[in-house]
């Protein structure tokens, strides 16, 4: 096993560092396309690479929960469910609960969304339980080069949680405008919360304000899924004591998994219900 | 921190898939959730129901009872009056029969006390022309004396 006493790393922050980087397809400097062989090229390679990776896990887990969820809708009796179909049936009503409790408008969208963000988020995350080299390893070995860089957890990717929160932020620009108009949802920037003489005052309140809201999405997510990994390639660095301390955190941890999807769904749900809010004062 | 393109890869993935699931996903699933909601209310519904025939069946069938044990007495009832008005109207008639017999009875004695008396006179009669006879020690015409020995006999 590669573990972090293996010969293949010579100190403990190199173990750490290597499970913390990316499978980076870009151009490389010498204007070939490729995978990055070591950290320096893929920050080299600029905007236009991608983490095949955090993608290929995404994608993985994305149609692993999907198919789940195709299947069972395909099969779904409204008669006695069986245990599949009660599994998922539990999980969108769950979601369904809290979106009655926090979204007041009319939208067909949002329990997908919803659904989709939760389960997605959190089969991500779910991977952070899985020891740390495992899935690098099987990677490793599959692609027969034994430096490869493999990320597990697609949610330690910033990009990967940013791609959520953008979605996510473009949805609420696109359903303030498409409720409120144009006018109204710049307005709510401009006129609020002193009124149109003080504009500039307004706008330095509210922009910020609207401007974070992806920003804590992504990095609420990532921070917290980041800060756990490290923390699991820490607890793999001690040998074999790391096996109750790794039980431990990981235990502790489905605590956090759970929560940060759950969060994120639920802010969504909050974002969007405030896109469909026409505040009082623009009667 | 490395962004790159995977922000823009993810978000079309992540469209697609939320496309997906409102697309194909959702309405099955939601439809079977309302469908079995609907069919739980009306299984509520129809046990209410039930519950509420059966109560109503059960107040029936005690009244029937009621009734059925009210119209029972009455027969009981009118089946005694019956019995003893038979019982009366028996003893009436064995009353009557046993006036009637008593009567005929009496009747028949009397009949005989009359005919034994008839007999007597007419015994009598034939002793006291004897006796006369004997004393007159003619024979008196009986044809003649008839009419005085038959006024003799019936003043005894």
């Amino acid at each position: 096993m590669a573990d972090a006493n293996s010969p293949l790393y010579e100190t403990a922050t190199d173990y750490v560092r290597h499970h913390l980087g990316f499978m980076k397809f870009g151009q490389r400097p010498d204007g070939s396309w490729g995978i990055a062989h070591s950290q320096e090229e893929a920050a080299q390679m600029g905007f236009w690479g991608i983490h095949v990776d955090s993608m290929l896990m995404s994608l993985l887990l994305g149609v692993i929960f999907m198919g789940i969820f195709f299947t069972v809708s395909r099969k779904a009796t409204s008669g006695v469910p069986g245990p599949l179909q009660n599994f998922c049936e539990a999980i969108i009503e769950m979601v369904q609960t809290n979106i009655k409790q926090s979204f007041f408008a009319k939208n067909d969208l949002i329990a997908p969304l919803s659904l989709t963000i939760f389960c997605w988020i959190f089969m991500m995350n779910l991977m952070d339980l899985v020891p740390v080299d495992w899935i690098p390893l099987l990677a490793q070995t599959m692609a027969g080069d034994p430096h490869l860089y493999f990320k597990a957890v697609p949610t330690t990717d910033l990009n990967i949680t940013l791609g959520f929160a953008v979605s996510v932020f473009f949805l609420i620009i696109f359903y303030s405008i498409k409720v409120k108009g144009l006018g109204g949802f710049l307005g709510e920037f401009a006129f609020h919360p002193f009124g149109k003489w003080a504009l500039p005052l307004n706008l330095i309140l509210e922009l910020p304000g609207f401007l974070a809201k992806p920003v804590s999405l992504a990095l609420r997510l990532y921070g917290n899924m980041f800060a756990g990994e490290v923390i699991f390639l820490v607890i793999a660095l001690i040998g074999y004591f790391q096996l109750p301390l790794h039980f431990a955190w990981a235990v502790f941890h489905i605590l956090i998994i759970t929560l940060q999807a759950y969060l994120f769904m639920m802010l969504t749900i909050v974002y969007l219900n405030q896109a469909h809010t026409v505040p009082h004062e623009a009667h | 921190m490395d962004l790159n393109a995977t922000i823009i890869g993810q978000s079309i993935a992540f469209i697609i898939f939320v496309w997906f699931c409102m697309k194909y996903v959702f309405p099955p699933v939601n439809a079977i959730l309302e469908e079995r909601q609907k069919k739980i209310a009306d299984g509520l519904e129809a046990a209410d129901r039930a519950q509420r025939d059966l109560n109503l069946a059960q107040n029936k069938a005690a009244e029937e009872l009621r009734e059925a044990k009210i119209k029972s007495s009455e027969i009981i009832e009118l089946a005694n009056k019956r019995a003893s008005q038979i019982v009366d109207d028996a003893k009436d008639k064995a009353r009557e029969e046993g006036l009637r017999l008593i009567n005929g009875a009496k009747a028949e004695i009397d009949m005989e006390i009359q005919r034994a008396r008839e007999v007597l006179r007419a015994q009598v009669a034939a002793i006291a022309i004897a006796g006369a006879e004997k004393i007159l020690e003619t024979s008196i015409d009986q044809a003649a004396n008839e009419e005085l020995v038959k006024k003799l006999a019936s003043e005894l």
